[in-house]
């Protein structure tokens, strides 16, 4: 009977474990993005300026990572990092340099489309004061951008927080890596156990994805009336 | 006697607790055309739409061609093909050509053979002088061609009652008198029943049988057009002509 | 890094690149048709059938691929119900791929003026020839961005079909490093194919979005 599988949750430290596997794929989200927002902030920034090698360069960096899967990405610093560079760091820290690149990537693209969409002559009167383009940018640009910015950088965060279910691919003791385990250790005792656990896990992304994506959209909607 | 082919009897519109329009009623007869004049807010878009299903009521009734309408989906949508109406935003499909938005409700909705409808449709554009444009897309029209357009969509479904909302507001100037011209002369010369939601005041005096000044969403006078302009009866008709310049 | 190594791993690849390109194409389709079906009927408002699409889309939106793949890989056996790992994968990506199509259609439904829809009701239409005249030519070209952007990310989904060993292209890539550890050649091969697929794809896509953009939709 399916229900039975269900106190397999409840056995032990089996919900507490769950638990700290979420905690540990939230966390590592919330650094990853405070790293690639920061970054992507000054590669978006760099994208609306003149040179064209700059230009460029975060270009090609912008379709690398629109064309590899961020599984692949992961795989890449897993394997290469430590073989080929001699760095050795826990798995953590790699995924969160991954997610960190592939945050910066997408983010760039979204401050680019941003400051490109504030008029021009707000920029010329922010010159016209005698401000600096650092000055610019951080006193003028920024802030009236940050509320265009925002629905987007919110669905990235739903985004990057699905993603983390990616991690127990290298080995990190992410949700459903201890959900697998806690499946194994009672295929014995509680066969129907593996639906319970999977469909826990189910749930509890949709509920730290949810409000946010229902945020970004009632954010959307409201610029546009 | 000719023919009746609207009634309205004591219509109440609500948007939740505003009241948009109190106890409407009118009538209107084979070959007549009606104005509905009054400011902005006043309630004539919303009467119109509402002759057409566009807008759903409260209470009261309307009867088309004697027979009163059960305001259901269906029946409005079996009455839309008899109820001809065009827009201020001429609302052409942009992703089709002039002909092709001529064609679609004849041959779709009302499954007439499309080399008929066809003919026909180029009559009507050459009596609008838009048969050059026939496989034009609508983007590459101007406004006043557009609308000509629309009004040609409408007719090609033989309506027996035509409805137009506002038609010249978003025209440049120079175009409005081109597209008041093919309503005046469907008027005259077809003799179509019409209700027209207007504000240039010298074509409604010059084609309106009868005026309803609406103001609140009521109706403040209901008359024959030529009175209305000469000797309004209301206060607040006497205002609104004179803050048109009439 | 070694040419021959690249050379003899040629074969899997191609197999690989061949079910990536398979199953995507399956995925996407039928994404697609879920989500004009789920799009339709969720704007025409139907009573029950429109809330209950409108919690899938959430549902399909807002949980990962890999654990929906799970879900049904591993947990529906326990319901009688065992699939293999490729219909897993399909039906997966189809759940995932409906949710995110119909969220893009309804934004390019929503987008349709009002008034384009009085003047085709004012034409005595019917709700399935509003749908089939009006609402779908217009708003599926107003979806082409949202529609791109799903290609592209439902291609990049079919990597996780590996963790439920599906023999696509990152399946082949991580089979081939578990039994040669070869890393460096065969994530080069890996990045490679994807970008043989992605690449043209974009191209024709961005292409798509601007002809779109300035094409028959001028006004």
């Amino acid at each position: 009977m399916a229900h039975s599988g269900i106190n397999v949750l409840f056995e032990g430290s089996n919900f507490a474990r769950l638990m700290g596997g979420l905690w540990t794929a939230v966390w590592i989200a919330a650094i990853s993005l405070i790293i690639g927002l920061a970054l992507g902030t000054i590669f978006g920034l760099l994208r609306t300026l003149k040179s064209r090698i700059i230009r460029l360069i975060l270009l090609l960096y912008l379709e690398f990572f629109r064309i590899v899967p961020t599984i692949v990405l992961l795989f890449l610093v897993y394997y290469i990092l430590p073989r080929q560079f001699n760095v050795n760091m826990p798995a953590t820290w790699m995924a969160v340099l991954a997610f960190s690149l592939w945050v910066a990537a997408e983010f760039s693209d979204i401050v680019r489309g941003a400051l490109e969409s504030v008029p021009k002559h707000q920029r010329e009167s922010g010159l016209a004061l005698g401000l600096d383009q650092w000055q610019l940018f951080r006193y003028v640009l920024l802030p009236q951008t940050v509320r265009l910015e925002l629905p987007a950088t919110i669905n990235l965060a739903t985004r990057v927080i699905k993603t983390t279910s990616l991690l127990m691919t290298i080995s990190i003791m992410d949700v459903i890596n201890v959900g697998q385990q806690i499946v194994e250790a009672n295929n014995q005792s509680h066969p129907t156990g593996v639906f319970w656990v999977y469909g826990l896990i189910f749930i509890l992304y949709f509920i730290v994805d949810y409000p946010l994506s229902l945020w970004a959209k009632r954010l959307t909607a409201k610029q546009h009336y | 006697m000719a023919e009746e082919i609207l009634k309205v009897e004591h219509l109440n519109k609500f948007y939740g607790d505003w009241q948009a329009l109190h106890d409407i009623s009118f009538d209107l007869k084979k070959g007549e055309v009606v104005t509905l004049l009054g400011p902005s807010g006043s309630g004539k878009s919303t009467l119109i739409r509402t002759l057409n299903g566009l807008e759903d009521f409260k209470d009261g009734a309307i009867y088309f061609k004697g027979e009163k309408v059960d305001p259901s989906p269906k029946t409005w949508q079996g009455l839309r093909q008899k109820i001809g109406m065009v827009f201020q935003s001429y609302d052409l499909f942009p992703n089709l050509t002039v002909m092709d938005n001529i064609l679609l409700a004849p041959t779709k909705v009302q499954n007439r053979p499309r080399e008929e409808v066809k003919k026909e449709a180029m009559e009507l554009l050459e009596r609008v002088q838009l048969a050059d444009q026939a496989d034009s897309y609508p983007r590459q029209l101007s406004g006043g061609q557009k609308q000509r357009i629309a009004i040609v969509r409408a007719l090609a479904m033989h309506p027996e009652l035509m409805l137009f909302d506002e038609v010249t507001a978003s025209l440049d100037p120079e175009m409005v008198r081109g597209v008041l011209n093919i309503v005046k002369e469907l008027s005259d010369r077809d003799h179509m029943t019409m209700i027209i939601v207007t504000h240039e005041m010298n074509f409604a005096s010059q084609i309106a049988d009868k005026v309803l000044f609406l103001e609140d969403g009521k109706i403040l006078e209901q008359t024959p057009g030529k009175q209305f302009f000469e000797h309004p009866q209301t206060e607040r008709a006497k205002e609104f002509l004179s803050s048109m310049d009439f | 890094m070694s040419w021959t190594v690249i050379q003899q791993s040629l074969p899997n690849f191609v197999k690989g690149f061949q079910l990536t390109l398979w199953l995507s194409l399956i995925g996407i389709v039928g994404s697609v048709i879920v989500g004009i079906i789920t799009s339709l009927i969720r704007y025409f408002k139907v009573p029950i059938l429109g809330k209950i699409l409108g919690a899938y889309v959430e549902i399909g939106r807002n949980t990962p691929l890999l654990i929906q793949l799970f879900f049904l890989y591993y947990g529906f056996p326990v319901l009688g119900i065992k699939l293999s790992a490729e219909t897993s994968g399909i039906i997966g990506l189809i759940f995932l791929g409906g949710a995110y199509m119909a969220e893009g259609f309804t934004g390019g439904f929503n987008g349709i003026s009002k008034s384009q829809i009085d003047a085709g009701k004012a034409l005595g239409m019917s709700p399935w020839q509003m749908a089939r005249y009006v609402v779908l030519p217009q708003g599926l070209t107003l979806s082409v961005p949202a529609f791109s952007a799903n290609v592209i990310f439902l291609i990049k989904e079919t990597s996780i079909f590996s963790v439920i060993a599906i023999p696509e292209l990152t399946n082949t890539a991580l089979d081939l490093i578990g039994m040669y550890y070869r890393s460096n050649e065969y994530l080069l091969v890996l990045v490679i194919a994807y970008a043989i697929i992605l690449i043209p794809l974009i191209i024709i896509l961005d292409w798509l979005e601007r002809r779109v953009r300035y094409g028959s939709f001028g006004d």
